[in-house]
This record gives structure tokens, C-alpha cells and sequence, in this order.
């Protein structure tokens, strides 16, 4: 390594940074906001997405890795978190069949 | 020759599977399995909660929701230090790496002692795993399982980051595995993302 002053090794992470700052602080506004909780649930996931999205792009360098890498990873990690959507039909089916709780 | 020929995970001469050292392509694949963890653990959650009709919203604004803010800044920042960490440590600079990779200790250390003081304080509320003063007990057994297994990988990667720190100091490490624990630390933040809406923010006190 030269002697001198070395380069700002974070400037370029500074944009994402602080966009993941500004998705946080969208989802703690909206969480006083509104009261509805599906709709409450689909923002809240939507903004965690993007924001997992970024760190998992430009945090974890994977927009710099290997087209085949991401493919090899992300398609199958998703569908198996889809997959476990399977389950909401048993849980509604709990919530309106056994008695409520006092 | 490159690191990822001679190194890497074919045969020798063989270049790589996806270009990058088994290292990283290993921790890449403990990233994928335990984001499946943590996912089944937040659809159990799920079920648990949609199942439930008396299931509790205890947090307030303050101390609850203004504590999560604090923590979820600091574990954001860890992971802008920890990549000035990894970038440092390629470009061979010993003396910024270890300063930012302490700074990420730090910030994690702030991180974790923020959430036992928030343990604490459900606890003297009367929250335990299997009761509380205000709904479901299912409560206190998905909150404690959730963010405790959080906080245990976040403990985990303190001591991993500190270790490499030491080691990377004295030459026994390459950036390499600097830059493999910073994929696990921001895999860390990741989940968070994930564990405040869910847990907390869907949960708040009207």
C-alpha cells in the first residue's frame, strides 16, 4: 500500500446507505399511520424487500458477482419462502374455529 | 495466477464454480440456509399471530419503538463500516481495516446491549415465554425465539469479526475472509430488516 492519504472506501456505499436509512424511517412513519393491518403488513413488507434488495445487491457485492452466482441463489431461496405460504389457510381456519381465548 | 485458480474449488488449474473462492461460495450457501431458517421462524410467527384473536400490541412509542430506531440505525452503519472494512482490507490497508472493522464491533456491541436493555424491560413487564399481562402467551415465546436467535448471530459475528480483526492484523488472514465475514454481518442487517416490521411495527400500541 503507497504511503499517502488513502482513498474514501465507503463514498460509494454512501447513496445506498442512506437510502436504506430513508426505507427505515418510511416504515416507522407509516406503522403510526395506519392502523389497517393488512395493508400495514404489505407496505411494511414491500419497503423491507427493497430494502434487503439493495443491501443483498450492493452491501453483499452480488450485482458484482457472476450472472450464474445470483441465479444459482436467489430464484431458489425465494421460491422456498413462497412455498411456505401454504400455511395461511390452516391458520385462518384456527382463528375462526376454536374458541376465543379470554 | 489467480487466487481463484489456484485456490478455489476444482481441480488444480480448474477455474472456480461461479469465479470466487470456496470461502465465499460457502458462506454464500450458510447465507441461503439460514435465511430459510429465519424465514420459517417469521411464517411460524405469522401463523402463530393470524391464529390468535387476543394477540398483544405492547410497544409503545417510547421506550419500545424509539429503542428499535436506535438499533436498526447503529446495525445499518455496522454494515457501512464493515464494508469499509472489506474494501480497506483489499486494498491492503492493515491499519483502516482494523479501525473499521473495531467500529463494526463496537456498533455491534451498542446493537446487542440495546436489545438486552429492551429484554429487560418486557421482562419487568411481566412478558415470559409462555405468559404475559395482555393476550396470547404464544407472544413471549415468538418474540424471545425471534429476536433471540437474531441477537445470538449478531454475538456470533462480534466475536467472528473480532477474531478475524486480530488475525488479519498479523498476517494469518486475507481479505478474503475479511470479506466473507462481512458478507454474514450484512446478512445480519438483512434479517433485521425483516424482524422490525414483523415483530415490532405490525405489534405497535395505538
Amino acid at each position: 500500500m503507497a504511503a499517502g492519504s488513502s482513498p474514501n472506501v465507503i463514498a460509494k456505499y454512501l447513496p445506498v446507505y442512506f437510502i436504506l436509512l430513508f426505507i427505515a424511517a418510511i416504515e416507522f412513519f407509516v406503522a403510526f399511520r395506519i392502523t389497517n393491518i393488512p395493508a400495514l403488513l404489505t407496505l411494511l413488507l414491500g419497503l423491507a424487500i427493497c430494502g434487503a434488495a439493495l443491501a443483498l445487491m450492493y452491501f453483499m457485492h452480488l450485482v458484482n458477482e457472476r450472472r450464474a452466482l445470483f441465479y444459482s441463489l436467489i430464484p431458489a431461496t425465494i421460491f422456498v419462502l413462497l412455498m411456505m405460504n401454504m400455511i395461511w389457510s390452516d391458520s385462518f381456519r384456527l382463528l375462526h374455529m376454536k374458541p376465543f381465548a379470554h | 495466477m489467480s487466487e481463484t485458480v489456484v485456490h478455489g474449488h476444482g481441480a488444480y488449474m480448474e477455474e472456480s464454480p461461479y469465479a470466487i473462492p470456496s470461502r465465499k461460495l460457502t458462506m454464500w450457501l450458510f447465507i441461503i440456509s439460514d435465511a430459510v431458517t429465519f424465514g420459517a421462524l417469521l411464517f411460524a410467527y405469522g401463523y402463530l399471530r393470524v391464529a390468535s384473536s387476543d394477540w398483544p400490541t405492547p410497544f409503545k412509542f417510547g421506550p419500545s419503538i424509539i429503542n428499535v430506531m436506535i438499533m436498526t440505525f447503529v446495525l445499518i452503519t455496522s454494515s457501512l463500516t464493515m464494508l469499509g472494512a472489506v474494501d480497506s482490507a483489499k486494498l491492503g490497508d492493515k491499519a483502516k481495516t482494523s479501525r473499521f472493522l473495531w467500529s463494526t464491533i463496537l456498533l455491534g456491541a451498542i446493537f446487542a446491549g440495546l436489545h438486552i436493555r429492551e429484554w429487560i424491560g418486557m421482562i419487568g413487564e411481566g412478558v415470559r415465554l409462555f405468559q404475559n399481562p395482555w393476550g396470547s402467551s404464544l407472544f413471549g415465546a415468538t418474540f424471545f425465539s425471534i429476536t433471540g436467535l437474531h441477537l445470538l448471530h449478531v454475538v456470533s459475528g462480534i466475536i467472528a469479526i473480532m477474531v478475524v480483526a486480530r488475525k488479519f492484523n498479523n498476517g494469518r488472514l486475507t481479505a478474503g475472509h475479511v470479506e466473507a465475514t462481512g458478507l454474514y454481518w450484512h446478512f445480519v442487517d438483512l434479517v433485521w430488516m425483516f424482524v422490525v416490521p414483523l415483530i415490532y411495527l405490525l405489534n405497535i400500541q395505538h
